[in-house]
């Protein structure tokens, strides 16, 4: 099957062709699209590049010249490759063009990112390579230009690497979009798919493709087993926390002995942090590195590089080290922190020893006692090669309005078959008609009801029926503002220090970028940790933060420390499986094990299909926790929700906190005696109903909620993208999206951007979904036990009520407050008499 | 009066004792340069003495302006911000209204104002004197918005003018700068648009539905309160929200 060059080529490289190298062969000449799933090792780059290699390779397999409407040219091109990132774009490109060198076939291969020169870019457009190495957002951009039919008309594959992380985004949903106009250019295109194991391959085979005629499945036999463990540290395990402080010591013997380690935590705080208490430890001086997103561009690629050499002993990283490339040779993962995920543990182990034939080698580090029961589920579903990756949930409207506006800069489209178009790219295949046209009429002119942009509208319906952009402008506006990933804005952080004067320096090293609301909290003199030194921050000028190095060894501002990613439903399941079955109980450490009994002792175990409810007093207050294990966010939402409730029924609730694990929330009425007296039952206050109006009500003010707006907004080109650094210059310019939304909101309500914008924040930041199903799997199955005191299941998140911003008190009940403690520290005992005299 | 130096306990005393209500409640009585003025929670400035009525960039057709550019922004905001001063002048019953500048958010925006608005703002000046202070986005009102324009007014020891000037400006009110304070609660950042006064002259907030907040900390502010010493009046849902200068957060 495979010619004989090639054949020679893997002899010499003493390889044998894997089964699903050839099986990707076998399906490329039967033109057939294929989805591959393989562990990371197991040479599948190599295997999605093959089949384009012979095809290339072959005498007639690649047409030479054109003749076009536009004159004589070289063939478009032939495959096309899309990583979601970019140094990973780079990276294959390399990686690719070693057996072309090797067996000497005449084959083309360049990059195309957004660190492309506009010379080569422009280069490209005219004479394009056989295979080109792009992200998703370059492939919105070639496709909005008026050359992308020569450019794609020859395109015969189309590889997609990593499917598995850009499916579940709005990146995917833009990708997807441009998959579906890529066939229209490309009818006989094929798809390659390469993907980490996950839950449903079938839908990503329909992905793929379609949901009629899905892709091939080629499944790549899994390596060795991985080598799992839980580092159960000698130390007392926290009740409650994130950072797991006290098992550093045993993180640094265990990375003592690997050749070298990846440190994965979930959030950058954590990763600030660990860097530094493992420096504190580092009596052996070992080449510890620190990697996560915000820090400057060109410190992550030293590191990098440092850990290619195998010049780093560990590396201590956020996501940013999740996919792609694989930086040395790495044998341990250290996985500190609840991992939220079985398969996301299982791309994180896999990122340790990437040979077939020896096992991954991971240690979990769990940070408090409920996450011990994380890890260990975590640990069994791993061992199992149990899936959890979310579902492919249905595309966005605010990315379809993108794609509408890009699609009209390529040239006039009729609104039937862009339409049709649409429809067949996977996320947007329930679409209906009504609502795609209320996004062309967004486009148009904004889809108000009170139609006053007429005369400005930017694409226009012609005579012929074809909608056409009224002015070339704005095709130079939607490339500017294309693509789906909205950064918070930021300010660079730049490293100064004091004159003899005492004076802050204006010039320095920069350090990397922080959000802007987060120093715009900060005061002059407040110190925080970053680039893994404790800083004091001294003031903003411009676009920069100025800060200057704060001897002081813990920072008095402690970085939110929650993870991005909530509990996967399945891992809670399985954590309410452990818990409910005191068997299991005997595979976690003692102290864990000891506190569940007394658990069971004082207060009671739930089975796993049931909800625990607690209440006790406290300190004058009344306390009702319940443990749902459902994931902060979801928490968040049901603390929300069961407030207003509780308000209703003047059980006076004051606050609440939501962990991961549990939700607390406490009042000024009993609600144990409420509940005891049948004045209220829990089976009313956890009603799904409180899903209607509630949420409505709820949704409309949350800021939450103008958070999710305001990238809809930016995405779908209702206002426009701030670069970082970009001048604060015209702040009358500048927009306040929270201000566009409150008008929005009370003048129409039911505009296509807030529709998007529910939908967006529903499955998002406030996990609707899963309380829905929570609230459903629990009807019927509460049980409440009335307590005199607190008890141990609640410990951690009550410990959380004193450290956390109280999450249900509004801004104005704070501003008052610290309104009256200006008061008092300006006026002393004389405030309260004062005050009642004012009465 | 003027210039004289007020310590931040008295001026604590007499504001919080000055909380006012009737037709404005939780607005706050502030004295600058001597005159008693009326800061409302809406962002509204009443000088009942004068009953005079003041709005600083109400920025009109902000919505427009941006849509000719492409970015549709919601086409309410003329008729939010007027519905907003109409609720004032109806309640107060001003015998003169001053528009503080950047009353239209570019120069062709009074010609671009929907006939209805015009409408609007035709009964909101029935009766009354309305003043147009020029400013920097409407340094010339055009198109047929009735009041009168002005580069500056007096009045009293008052002086109205769009853009503060620097150092000493005794008895000056001014708007332009669109103040936003900021202050930390129990880890909590709010951020409110606020009046900002040393007692001999004040900076408004601006007024307009689209228009957003410049810190009050950062640089543009600091030439006007030269020894960095001012209080920050923050327009709370309910109520104005009084803090000193060091009270709040920001650069």
């Amino acid at each position: 099957m495979l010619p004989d060059r090639f054949v020679a080529w893997f002899a010499m490289r003493g390889w044998q062709p894997r089964p699903h190298q050839l099986a990707l062969l076998d399906h490329a000449r039967r033109q057939r699209s294929t989805l591959l799933i393989a562990p990371t090792g197991a040479g599948k780059t190599l295997a999605g590049f093959l089949p384009s290699l012979v095809a290339l390779s072959e005498p007639g397999g690649r047409r030479q010249m054109r003749i076009t409407g536009r004159g004589v040219r070289r063939r478009g091109i032939h495959t096309l490759y899309i990583s979601p990132l970019k140094a990973l774009a780079v990276d294959v490109a390399r990686n690719v063009e070693k057996p072309i060198a090797e067996m000497g076939l005449d084959i083309r291969v360049e990059t195309r990112t957004g660190d492309t020169s506009t010379h080569k870019r422009q280069r490209q457009k005219i004479d394009p390579p056989d295979i080109l190495m792009t992200t998703p957002e370059q492939v919105a951009l070639l496709i909005s230009g008026a050359e992308a039919e020569d450019l794609f008309a020859d395109l015969d594959t189309i590889v997609l690497d990593e499917l598995h992380a850009l499916v579940t985004s709005k990146r995917g949903d833009l990708l997807a979009l441009g998959l579906a106009r890529l066939r229209r250019l490309a009818p006989h295109v094929r798809l390659v798919g390469l993907s980490a194991t996950v839950a449903n391959p079938g839908e990503l085979a329909g992905w793929l493709t379609s949901a009629e005629s899905p892709a091939e499945i080629v499944t790549a036999s899994g390596g060795a087993r991985p080598d799992l463990g839980l580092l159960i540290s000698d130390a007392r395990i926290p009740w409650a926390g994130h950072m797991a402080g006290f098992a550093m010591a045993d993180v640094y013997t265990a990375l003592k002995s690997a050749r070298m380690a990846l440190v994965f935590v979930n959030t950058r705080a954590q990763a600030e942090f660990t860097f530094q208490e493992l420096w504190r430890l580092n009596e052996d001086t070992l080449p510890i590195a620190l990697h996560h997103g915000s820090l400057d561009a060109g410190q992550r690629r030293k590191v990098e590089a440092a850990m290619a050499d195998g010049r780093l002993k560990a590396v201590v990283c956020t996501s940013t080290l999740d996919l792609g490339i694989d930086w040395g040779d790495v044998d341990l993962v250290i996985q500190i922190g609840a991992p939220k995920g079985a398969s996301r543990l299982a791309q994180r182990i896999g990122r340790a020893n990437h040979r077939l034939d020896e096992p991954s080698r991971a240690l979990l580090v769990p940070a408090s006692r409920f996450e011990v029961m994380e890890c260990r589920a975590a640990v069994d579903a791993a061992n199992e090669g149990h899936q959890d990756t979310p579902p492919i949930r249905a595309g966005s409207l605010d990315v379809l309005a993108q794609h509408v506006l890009g699609m009209a800069c390529a040239g006039p489209f009729r609104a039937d078959e862009l339409f049709a178009e649409v429809r067949s790219a996977w996320p947007y295949r329930d679409l209906d008609r009504e609502r795609f046209d209320r996004v062309v009429d967004f486009v148009a002119t904004g889809g108000y009801a009170l139609k006053s942009y007429e005369r400005f509208a930017k694409i226009r319906l012609a005579a012929d029926g074809t909608w056409r952009l009224s002015h070339p402008r704005f095709a130079q506006q939607y490339r500017l503002n294309i693509g789906t990933i909205i950064e918070m804005p930021m300010l660079n952080v730049v490293l100064t220090s004091r004159n003899k004067l005492g004076r802050v320096g204006v010039s320095g090293r920069r350090l990397g970028q922080i959000e802007e609301y987060f120093l715009e909290t900060l005061s002059a003199g407040d110190t925080f940790r970053f680039a893994g030194e404790v800083l004091r921050f001294e003031t903003i000028r411009d676009s920069e933060a100025l800060v200057t190095r704060a001897h002081d060894p813990d920072p008095k501002v402690p970085a939110y420390a929650g993870g991005k990613f909530p509990l996967s439903t399945y891992l809670a399941e399985r954590v309410r499986a452990i818990l409910a079955d005191p068997a299991q109980w005997r595979a976690l450490p003692d102290q864990v094990a000891e506190w569940l009994a007394i658990q069971r002792e004082v207060s009671l175990i739930p089975r796993a299909d049931q909800l625990l409810v607690e209440t006790f007093p406290r300190a004058n207050r009344w306390y009702m926790v319940c443990y749902p294990f459902e994931g902060r966010l979801a928490h968040q939402t049901l603390g929300m929700l069961l407030t207003r409730r509780m308000e209703r029924l003047k059980l006076k609730p004051m606050g609440f906190v939501a962990s991961e694990y549990a939700l607390g929330i406490w009042l000024g009425a009993d609600i144990g005696a409420s509940l005891r007296f049948g004045r209220t039952s829990l089976d009313a206050l956890f009603d799904e109903d409180m899903l209607g109006d509630d949420l409505e009500a709820w949704m409309a003010e949350s800021h939450l909620l103008k958070r999710t707006f305001r990238n809809c907004a930016v995405i779908a080109g209702l206002i426009e993208r701030r670069y970082p650094g970009q001048e604060k210059s015209g702040r009358q310019v500048t927009v306040s999206t929270d201000l566009v939304y409150d008008v929005l909101r009370s003048h129409e309500p039911d505009h296509i951007l807030l529709q998007a914008t529910w939908a967006d924040a529903s499955a998002g930041l406030l996990d609707i979904g899963r309380l829905a199903a929570m609230l459903k799997r629990v009807r019927g199955r509460i049980v409440y036990k009335p307590l005199e005191r607190i008890s141990p299941l609640a410990v951690p998140v009550m410990l959380e009520v004193d450290r956390q911003p109280v999450a249900g008190a509004t801004h104005e009940a704070l501003l008052g407050e610290a309104e009256d403690e200006i008061i008092r520290e300006a006026m002393g005992d004389r405030a309260s008499r004062f005050r009642a005299g004012a009465l | 009066m003027t210039g004289q130096a007020v310590s931040v306990q008295a001026r604590f005393e007499a504001e919080a004792m000055n909380r006012a209500c009737g037709p404005l409640p939780g607005s706050l009585k502030v004295s600058v340069a001597g005159a008693d003025l009326v800061f409302t929670r809406e962002a509204a400035l009443w000088w009942p003495e004068e009953a005079t009525l003041v709005v600083s960039d109400l920025h009109l057709e902000k919505g427009s302006a941006h849509a000719a550019r492409g970015l549709f922004l919601p086409p309410y905001d003329t008729t939010a911000t007027l519905r907003g001063v109409g609720a004032l002048v109806h309640a107060l019953g001003p015998r003169r209204v001053i528009s503080l500048g950047d009353s239209f958010h570019d120069a062709d925006g009074g010609a671009r104002l929907p006939e209805p608005a015009r409408e609007t703002l035709r009964g909101l000046q029935a009766g009354r004197d309305w003043i147009w202070i020029a400013g920097n986005h409407d340094p010339v009102i055009d198109g047929d918005v009735g009041g009168d324009a002005s580069l500056e007014v007096s009045i009293g020891t008052l002086t109205f003018r769009h853009e503060p000037r620097d150092g000493e400006a005794a008895g000056e009110v001014a708007g332009h700068l669109h103040p936003a304070a900021r202050v930390r609660v129990r880890g909590r950042s709010i951020r409110k648009p606020a009046f900002i006064t040393d007692g001999t002259r004040l900076v408004m907030p601006a007024f307009g539905a689209f228009t957003g907040g410049l810190d009050v900390k950062s640089a543009p502010f600091a030439p006007l309160f030269p020894n960095g010493r001012f209080h920050a009046y923050l327009c709370g849902e309910d109520r104005l929200y009084a803090f000193p200068s060091r009270a709040l957060s920001g650069g």
